[in-house]
């Protein structure tokens, strides 16, 4: 009874400080006003502090993320090929590029290593390198775009990550693919660029075996997403329809990480 | 007495929206540029970005851009729709852009009259709606130069286009300084573009 007889004032005052707001609201200078105070304020607010902080501009900058991955996947073009380039093209030496630096590359043994294939896939679950070698091979020149904004050309050889997949009978009706890598990097990928015809699971760099600081012994090259979304030394796909995430991507990268 | 309104709110609103969204896309775009400086001598001050890293930084970029480029085609829509553009921004005649200049280098070009652009603030407007442009078309091709191979073209390749982007954000920052020095020298016109008259 107490509370109910203190919040009957109050909200009555609070029904008339909105029917205020109404009528200042409903006085078009005063709306113009207020929108302009509104911006002025926003911007006197970056100065203020650091915005970054804030976890409901967080959550909003997340959500505008998410919706950059639906238009990214829109704009995403199957038939699209990246450009190539001329091997004269190709920069030299090609970047070595990593959460760690060059002296902690991964010593991966050749004759015990096993590809893993997990989750939505009906096919042979663990792949030697010599039967991955086996596979039909193709290369590419093309351009490695960084997020950080760098690009090289490089060249890379391998096997058709759509042919692979068909070969591992994975379900490619499958929303994701993730990618995990003996560094303990990972990431995902949507089932659209998995199947494009220059997404490659590389085995070589320039025609030698993939070296260690390239990758070795596995690498899946995207030529229409970012470096990334390129991990390197991975061991074990999955096929899913739940959301993987990533390394990066769980840190505030965006998801689809398009080119 | 009625007050003749010489910016309508349209003009007023777009011109702050397009004011916060461009302090927020050039702050985080340092950010961003810091991860891969283009020009190892130019680096700007962590205190002017936005973002914290890179990661945020981008988050940044990539949700402003939407509100920058709607807010752009909403301003140049209603521009051309009413014939503002023709009315207040064209014709631009290099006879009359000279003797601007010549009036403005000996401090004669006057601003008694608010609602008529002279020659020089005619080709500035013009420069900036120009340049936001050619930001907003750099930045597609930077973000998806893959997807957008005429666009690439036009930029000069992946790697020109973030030059055209920075040299762009740099002459945007230079229109920046010139006109909020100019508003410094004539107040009324912020008053004009807060309460339109």
């Amino acid at each position: 009874m107490m509370l109910h007889k203190k919040i009957v004032p109050i909200s009555s005052h609070t029904e008339a400080i909105i029917s205020d707001a109404r009528k200042e609201l409903g006085n078009p200078t005063r709306r113009l006003l207020g929108k302009q105070v509104l911006t002025l304020g926003g911007l006197s607010l970056l100065s203020a502090c650091d915005l970054s902080t804030d976890s409901s501009i967080n959550m909003m900058l997340r959500t505008m993320s998410g919706f950059n991955d639906k238009v990214q996947a829109l704009l995403f073009n199957p038939q699209q090929m990246a450009p190539t380039y001329p091997a004269s093209m190709i920069t030299r030496p090609f970047p070595f590029n990593a959460f760690y630096g060059i002296d902690d590359v991964p010593d991966v043994d050749s004759a015990s290593y096993r590809l893993q294939v997990s989750g939505l896939a009906k096919g042979k679950r663990a792949w030697t390198l010599a039967e991955l070698r086996a596979l039909p091979q193709t290369s590419q020149i093309t351009r490695h775009i960084c997020i950080e904004g760098w690009s090289a050309i490089g060249h890379w050889g391998g096997v058709r990550f759509a042919d692979f997949l068909r070969h591992a009978g994975a379900d490619l009706t499958a929303k994701y693919v993730s990618l995990h890598c003996v560094d303990n990097y990972w990431t995902s990928i949507d089932m659209p660029t998995a199947l494009h015809a220059q997404t490659l699971l590389t085995l070589s760099y320039d025609g030698q075996v993939l070296p260690p600081q390239y990758g070795f012994p596995l690498k899946l090259r995207i030529p229409t997403k970012l470096g990334y979304k390129n991990p390197k030394h991975i061991v074990a796909i999955s096929v899913t329809n739940d959301y993987p995430g990533g390394y990066w991507e769980n840190q505030g990268y965006n998801w689809f990480g398009g080119s | 007495m009625r007050h003749v309104t010489i910016q309508p709110a349209w003009v007023r609103i777009t011109h702050w929206i397009n004011a916060g969204a461009v302090a927020l896309m050039a702050s985080s775009g340092w950010q961003i540029y810091a991860a891969s400086p283009i020009f190892p001598v130019i680096h700007f001050a962590p205190s002017m970005t936005l973002g914290g890293w890179l990661g945020g930084a981008l988050q940044w970029h990539f949700a402003v851009m939407w509100i920058l480029t709607a807010n752009f085609l909403v301003y140049l829509g209603l521009n051309i729709a009413t014939g503002r553009l023709r009315r207040k921004l064209l014709p631009v005649s290099m006879q009359s852009l000279a003797s601007d200049v010549i009036a403005a280098l000996r401090g004669r070009l006057d601003h008694a009259d608010l609602s008529r652009y002279n020659t020089i603030q005619k080709v500035a407007y013009l420069i900036a709606i120009m340049d936001i442009a050619l930001l907003v078309l750099s930045g597609l091709a930077i973000w998806k130069s893959v997807q957008f191979p005429l666009l690439r073209t036009l930029m000069g390749g992946y790697d020109n286009a973030r030059i055209v982007h920075f040299l762009a954000m740099s002459l945007l920052l230079v229109f920046f300084v010139v006109h909020v020095i100019m508003v410094a020298l004539v107040p009324r016109s912020l008053r004009l573009m807060l309460r339109g008259r």
